[in-house]
């Protein structure tokens, strides 16, 4: 469903994405985990057309990214890391919009939309603007709204960050009866290490730019030796807390953000 | 279709909801009118050009839509800053249609404006000729079109609002005080005429007045068919950057 080979991203002369190849079968729920500035995010943009790679091929439902970005927006959804609603619209509004502009028929829009909104518990403030939120009510928002047009793959960049238990196991379950039900492949990325050994089949686990090792949770675990995912993750990405090293990488990416070469 | 429909209603909701921003960008253009209408009019009939208002309120009616339909166009920066852009970029919409769909909201909402100042004039003292305002609605689209697509061309390379202000003070002040908006065009001299003959403004300036006021240096087929032409080359051109865009 998702196939990526030798996908590579250089900003100048700093290397985000490194040469990196993994593919993820029809209907896997596939963890993408690394620290702070491993990549993951960079490696998410060019998967959703919103990056050009400097050199490498991505596939989506077979259809070539690179070359035809327009066709393999068709294939996919997207819950972005950041946040991406307008302010200035209603919570039901921003949903609308979406699945207008996703070609969703009215009636099953406006089911979805009540539906998704009473999961992320926002049905009773669907007329408020979004700009009158609380943090957490838009990250719920930006789920529901990215969950709404059942893609075929599902990219969730961090989707739960800043959300209460319930609330991400709500989100999770939804997640995982439209991974059963409709066969939706979903690719997530996570900092909560037992989140993903719940919901991923399959994790790679990036660093530096490069992935450094492909398993199932179990798989992890036993090549590692440890316990719990959380250990696991901690001994393929050293033991240390890589203040030093993460902060330049993050400075780094900042700077290039401010000059605008994302 | 819908997706074009969705895109022009979101920019038409957000001016409606904006009650200080309508309010705000009528304030300019009746300070312009009131100052310099009722400051400079006597002057202006004295020198034997006739009544000054009558001269002033198309230039200033463009003002508007100018300053509206750049604003709109740039809303991009924001809409990138907000993070909303990266919802529309990964819909599967082509671009064009986003572009299509963006454009004809923001020269909705900058015709929409201009159409508000022209009837602040009138209480002002300004008497447009009734039967002319279709071909002046068709130049205050044409104007609204061109600088929203300005805008949005501008925006596409633009990462965030700090180039505004070099924007604002080296293209749309020149743009607006270099048009003829307020002043006569045919006694200036050869240097100013010939900055003038390449601004889109100044087509657009002297449409308008033209069409209202009667008074056109160019001829109204010329500015028609300029400015027609020139909004197409940056309809395409402001397409060609937004489809460039990456997040």
């Amino acid at each position: 469903m998702i196939k990526v080979e030798g996908l590579t991203k250089k900003f100048h002369n700093f290397t985000a994405v490194d040469n990196i190849s993994f593919s993820v079968e029809d209907g896997d729920i596939f963890g993408f985990l690394g620290p702070n500035g491993a990549g993951k995010t960079t490696t998410i943009k060019m998967l959703t057309t919103l990056l050009n790679p400097t050199a490498g091929k991505i596939f989506l439902n077979n259809v070539d990214v690179v070359h035809n970005p327009n066709e393999a927006r068709h294939n996919f959804g997207i819950v972005f890391q950041d946040p991406s609603l307008d302010d200035e619209l209603t919570a039901f509004e921003n949903m609308e919009f979406h699945g207008v502009l996703y070609d969703i028929p009215k009636k099953i829009r406006r089911q979805r939309i009540d539906q998704l909104l009473a999961i992320v518990e926002l049905e009773d403030r669907r007329k408020d603007y979004v700009k009158n939120f609380s943090g957490g009510m838009k990250r719920r928002l930006e789920i529901a709204r990215g969950l709404l047009h059942h893609p075929k793959i599902l990219f969730l960049d961090e989707p739960t960050l800043g959300l209460d238990p319930q609330t991400r196991n709500h989100i999770w379950s939804y997640i995982q009866d439209l991974n059963k039900e409709e066969g939706i492949t979903v690719f997530f990325t996570t900092h909560y290490m037992e989140e993903a050994d719940r919901a991923a089949k399959e994790i790679a686990i990036i660093d530096h730019g490069k992935i450094i090792t492909q398993g199932s949770p179990g798989q992890l675990k036993e090549k590692t030796g440890e316990a719990s995912l959380e250990d696991a993750f901690i001994q393929l990405t050293g033991y240390n807390i890589r203040d030093q090293e993460v902060s330049a990488v993050d400075r780094m990416r900042q700077t290039r953000i401010m000059r605008g070469h994302r | 279709m819908k997706t074009i429909y969705i895109l022009w209603l979101r920019q038409i909701k957000r001016y409606f909801r904006s009650k200080a921003r309508i309010v705000g960008s009528i304030g300019q253009p009746l300070l312009f009118l009131v100052a310099l209408g009722f400051g400079f009019g006597s002057m202006f009939s004295k020198a034997g050009e006739g009544n000054y208002l009558d001269f002033l309120s198309p230039g200033i009616i463009a003002m508007s839509i100018l300053f509206t339909a750049l604003f709109t166009g740039i809303e991009i920066i924001w809409d990138r800053q907000f993070g909303f852009l990266k919802e529309t970029l990964v819909a599967p919409v082509s671009r064009l249609n986003i572009m299509i769909g963006r454009t004809l909201g923001g020269a909705t909402v900058a015709f929409l404006q201009g159409l508000i100042v022209l009837a602040v004039t009138i209480p002002l003292g300004f008497r447009p000729n009734i039967l002319m305002i279709p071909v002046s609605f068709v130049f205050m689209l044409l104007i609204a079109f061109f600088f929203t697509a300005l805008g949005t061309a501008i925006a596409s390379f633009l990462k965030d609002m700090q180039g505004f202000q070099l924007i604002m003070n080296f293209l749309i002040m020149p743009i607006f005080f270099l048009s003829g908006a307020l002043f006569p065009v045919a006694d200036l001299p050869e240097f100013l005429k010939a900055v003038l003959t390449i601004n889109p403004l100044a087509y657009g300036v002297d449409g308008l007045r033209g069409a209202l006021a009667g008074l056109s240096y160019f001829g109204i087929g010329v500015d028609l068919f300029v400015l027609g032409m020139i909004t197409l080359i940056i309809l395409a051109i402001g397409t060609y950057l937004f489809s460039k865009i990456q997040i």
